[in-house]
């Protein structure tokens, strides 16, 4: 069978989907994301606690929308890469892309409990409850055991090829619940507030508290390629374990 | 800057529970993730180097 080709700029994309190729070239990006990741936090600390004025209406306690909407934003955008790798992995036949999925699962699942606890946190002050059961909330705890679920799911099947393609339905089927998550408040009567930023309007918020909120944003999705390229880096040496490339690479930097 | 002192600071207008709560779980998280991957790439290094040539099937 030939190999397909997908050229752009003299350069055949396709060969990076191979494990072998995309192991030291993952290796050689991630300081880059790494160190831009935490330049980003860095800077948007600074913005969120000392140059963003208080909220009028909620007093400090608003400054606790620096992590949790990054995080929410993360929480879906993951879900949904994940589900676009599943899905090449699918058509393609391509391991990698199994691999890079399953490498950005434990830190979807990571940012979504960190929405659900930041939101449960800022719920307490200003609604006067830590969680209700409505349409944002619960599609959200959703999206938190979709993402159990692919990782359980990766575990139980011994046969990774096997557990890939499984996975890889899972994380399809569940893509259905990211716009029931992004337009619930739209859809429903929540508690849960309407956007402060989209996509179509100016954002309804000072501009430093939104510089803040932009600042955690970067810095949260480079902190997710450079952890998922980490993990990536240590799923390819689990499965590719006994192939002479791997030994090699592995007793070369063990050293 | 909204801030008088750094006792102020750390008092969030008396949402401090809330506020810290959100920041220390939250880098407590991203410590316990990078701390899971450093192992786990350790891991991943020794199990590779074990498989040696003549351990293939």
């Amino acid at each position: 069978m030939s190999q397909p080709t997908l050229v752009i700029g003299n350069v055949n994309w396709f060969k990076y989907a191979s494990p072998q190729a995309f192991y030291p070239l993952a290796g050689a990006m991630i300081p880059w994301f790494a160190w831009t990741a935490a330049a980003c936090c860095i800077a948007g600390l600074y913005v969120s606690f000392f140059v963003a004025p208080t909220d009028h209406q909620q007093g400090e306690s608003y400054r606790i929308i620096f992590i949790h909407v990054p995080a929410a934003w993360m929480s879906m955008l993951i879900y949904l890469v994940m589900a676009f790798w599943a899905g090449v992995g699918l058509v393609f036949n391509t391991r990698l892309s199994h691999m890079m999925a399953a490498a950005l699962a434990p830190t979807g699942a990571l940012f979504t409990f960190i929405a659900l606890w930041t939101g449960s946190l800022w719920g307490k002050p200003t609604w006067g409850t830590w969680w209700v059961w409505d349409a944002r909330l619960t599609s959200e705890l959703i999206l938190l055991f979709l993402y159990f679920g692919f990782l359980a799911l990766q575990a139980a099947i011994d046969e990774p090829r096997r557990a890939d393609r499984a996975c890889a339905v899972l994380a399809l089927v569940g893509v259905v619940n990211i716009p029931i998550i992004y337009f619930s408040v739209k859809w429903w009567n929540t508690l849960h507030q309407g956007a402060s930023v989209s996509l179509t309007s100016a954002p309804t918020m000072a501009a430093t508290m939104f510089t803040g909120m932009l600042l955690m944003a970067l810095a949260a999705w480079l902190y997710c390629i450079a952890v998922a390229l980490h993990r990536v880096r240590s799923i390819i040496l689990e499965r590719e374990r006994s192939a002479d490339w791997a030994i090699h690479t592995a007793g070369a930097e063990r050293s | 800057m909204s801030w008088g002192s750094w006792s102020e600071f750390f008092s969030m207008g008396g949402y401090a529970l809330y506020v810290w709560g959100s920041y220390a779980v939250t880098a407590a998280l991203v410590v316990v993730e990078i701390v899971l991957l450093r192992s786990r790439r350790r891991a991943a290094l020794a199990q590779a180097g074990r498989a040696g040539p003549e351990a293939r099937p």
